[in-house]
């Protein structure tokens, strides 16, 4: 890949929704709904009781375990993607359907691309805010590049 | 995922853009869930009707452009507003506009404007054993739980896709062996007299929901003398406070008559109990006012039935909402009908009860009402309403939030489950 980088790590995952991303990590161990936890025309955490809180998804490889919450989640990742304020990939440890649903009508809707990849509990912890990664879902791994 | 000629023959786009779309986003969802193939479904019933976003009216007014129609019976859950009394609803101009293009894009796909979320006590009904798409999520778990017919919890525009096609990928919940309970929760030290307050059915789900997360569990020890309205506070309530798709009710549930039933035969992974404590600190926990004002009083989420309408005129009769109360009822049409016609409409509105149809209370417009505090006798509405509107809710019975909206004054009756 790229010259000059001296580390650089490979997690092995699962492909959810396939694609490829770079960006860089937001992670927390809490699960987030995106229908009343994401503000869907800024891109901004506005759930209070959350931990990243005011925290913006945008551009982000965003990472928690699993999804929760209302039905109406896919609705507001796709408000997201037309809004350009989607994260750039998403990473959990479980993905249900409904999560799901989101970035797959996007794809096929919007052609836009928000991959979904599942690590297991051991490489999820290895992600950290701030590091850059590359998600390649279809081929079911991420790159640390620092 | 193994598909059927005609089925290719969407995805080449022979019968349109609108079905290749649909039918893309069903496959590729089937292939991430491990479905071998397709599965038809009798109806389906669309969450995604509110207008909230830019994004759902695209999707919807660009699948009806492009001749998309539903291919089976298909309810519409609420719009935001009502449709026909926004001017009492106070709904702006400016947002009405895009409440009816969703509403004429739905319409446009030959839908049935059923605008309710209680699509299980009028309008396409399923029986036991059905396979459903439905979205919302208490519409969801009452079919599988109180009707036996089969639904995954569907994610909105999937519900759509399901109309488009009839047809969904065959997983989850539509298949026998995952409707397997795993979890027992029992009811324990509950009288009789307590379950005589109907009150504690949705704090018995909202605790359901918290306990049982998104596993699916077996709960024992609701009364046969359930109402069925009860039924639907519990399942609004379990369904919002957990992932919930299915809930096996010892003895209710069609397919859980007995507990080897729901179980399949296998012992449960956990056992959890329900005592009349924790049924005292869910209340507490949907509980949010910080004062005795309130001047919001909610009934109908999910959507009045004609017993509930009855209930209500008896509680008010001979009484008046106090003049710094607002009280609104949300139904949909026919209930409206069948109220209109046989006078219990002109005693609420005597009284000073608002009705309104085809909305979602959760969804009011913030602009032009500006309320301190709001009562509910729902306990679904009572743990979305602050996040939805920034406004603090508390649940109580349908007696309280009465005497509450005529004294203009918070009135709680103590519960029978609270130590005194």
């Amino acid at each position: 890949m790229q010259e000059g980088i001296a580390v650089e790590k490979k997690i092995k995952g699962y492909c959810v929704v396939p694609g490829i991303a770079r960006g860089e990590v937001l992670t927390t161990s809490q699960p987030i709904s995106f229908w009343g936890g994401v503000n869907p025309a800024t891109g901004l955490i506005n759930d209070p009781r959350h931990e990243l809180f005011n925290r913006s998804v945008a551009g982000k490889v965003l990472v928690f375990p699993f999804g929760k919450g209302s039905s109406t989640g896919s609705l507001i990742i796709l408000e997201l993607a037309r809004m350009n304020k989607a994260p750039a990939a998403i990473v959990n440890v479980r993905t249900e359907p409904i999560l799901a649903t989101g970035p797959i009508v996007c794809k096929h809707f919007y052609g836009k691309e928000i991959p979904i990849i599942f690590l297991d509990e051991k490489s999820f912890q290895m992600l950290q805010t701030g590091q850059h990664v590359t998600v390649n879902a279809a081929e079911g791994f991420i790159i640390i590049h620092n | 995922m193994r598909l059927a000629d005609e089925e290719k023959s969407i995805l080449d786009g022979n019968q349109g853009e609108a079905a290749r779309i649909a039918l893309s986003v069903l496959v590729d969802l089937g292939e991430l869930f491990g479905a071998v193939e397709l599965i038809e479904v009798s109806q389906v019933h669309i969450d995604a009707t509110l207008y909230m976003v830019d994004a759902g009216l695209e999707f919807a007014e660009k699948m009806a452009d492009l001749g998309g129609e539903v291919a089976v019976p298909t309810s519409l859950n609420p719009s935001s507003i009502d449709l026909q009394r926004w001017k009492q609803y106070r709904v702006p101009p400016d947002v009405l506009s895009k409440h009816k293009r969703m509403a004429a894009a739905y319409l446009k796909m030959r839908a049935t404007p059923t605008w309710t979320c209680a699509p299980y006590q009028n309008g396409i009904i399923p029986r036991f054993g059905e396979q459903i798409a439905w979205g919302e999520s208490n519409a969801i778990a009452f079919a599988n739980s109180i009707i036996g017919a089969r639904t995954n919890r569907y994610a909105d525009l999937m519900d759509i896709c399901a109309a488009i096609i009839g047809k969904v990928p065959k997983f989850g919940l539509h298949l026998t062996e995952n409707r397997k309970a795993g979890m027992l929760i029992q009811i324990k030290d509950i009288t009789a007299q307590m379950f005589e307050n109907e009150a504690i059915y949705p704090l018995l789900g909202y605790l359901f929901g918290e306990i049982a997360g998104d596993q699916i569990a077996a709960i024992r020890g609701i009364p046969q003398s359930v109402k069925i309205d009860s039924l639907k506070g519990f399942c609004a309530a379990a369904a919002s406070s957990g992932a919930v798709g299915l809930v096996h009710m010892v003895g209710i549930t069609p397919e859980a008559q007995t507990l080897e039933m729901c179980l399949h035969g296998s012992k449960p992974e956990n056992i959890y109990d329900i005592t009349p404590k924790l049924i005292e600190q869910a209340e507490d926990r949907l509980w949010a006012v910080k004062s005795d004002a309130v001047d919001l009083v909610v009934a109908g989420c999910p959507h009045y039935s004609p017993a509930e309408f009855i209930q209500l005129v008896q509680l008010i009769k001979g009484k008046k909402v106090h003049s710094s109360v607002v009280f609104w009822v949300f139904t949909n049409r026919s209930v409206y009908a069948w109220i209109k016609d046989n006078g219990i409409l002109e005693d609420l509105t005597d009284a000073g009860i608002m009705v309104f149809t085809d909305g979602c209370s959760l969804q009011y417009p913030k602009e032009t009402w500006h309320f301190t505090a709001a009562m509910t006798d729902s306990a679904k509405f009572a743990n979305y309403c602050f996040s939805q509107s920034g406004l603090d809710a508390a649940y109580a019975s349908i007696k309280d939030c009465v005497e509450t909206a005529v004294r203009g004054k918070i009135c709680r009756k103590e519960s029978p489950w609270r130590k005194k």
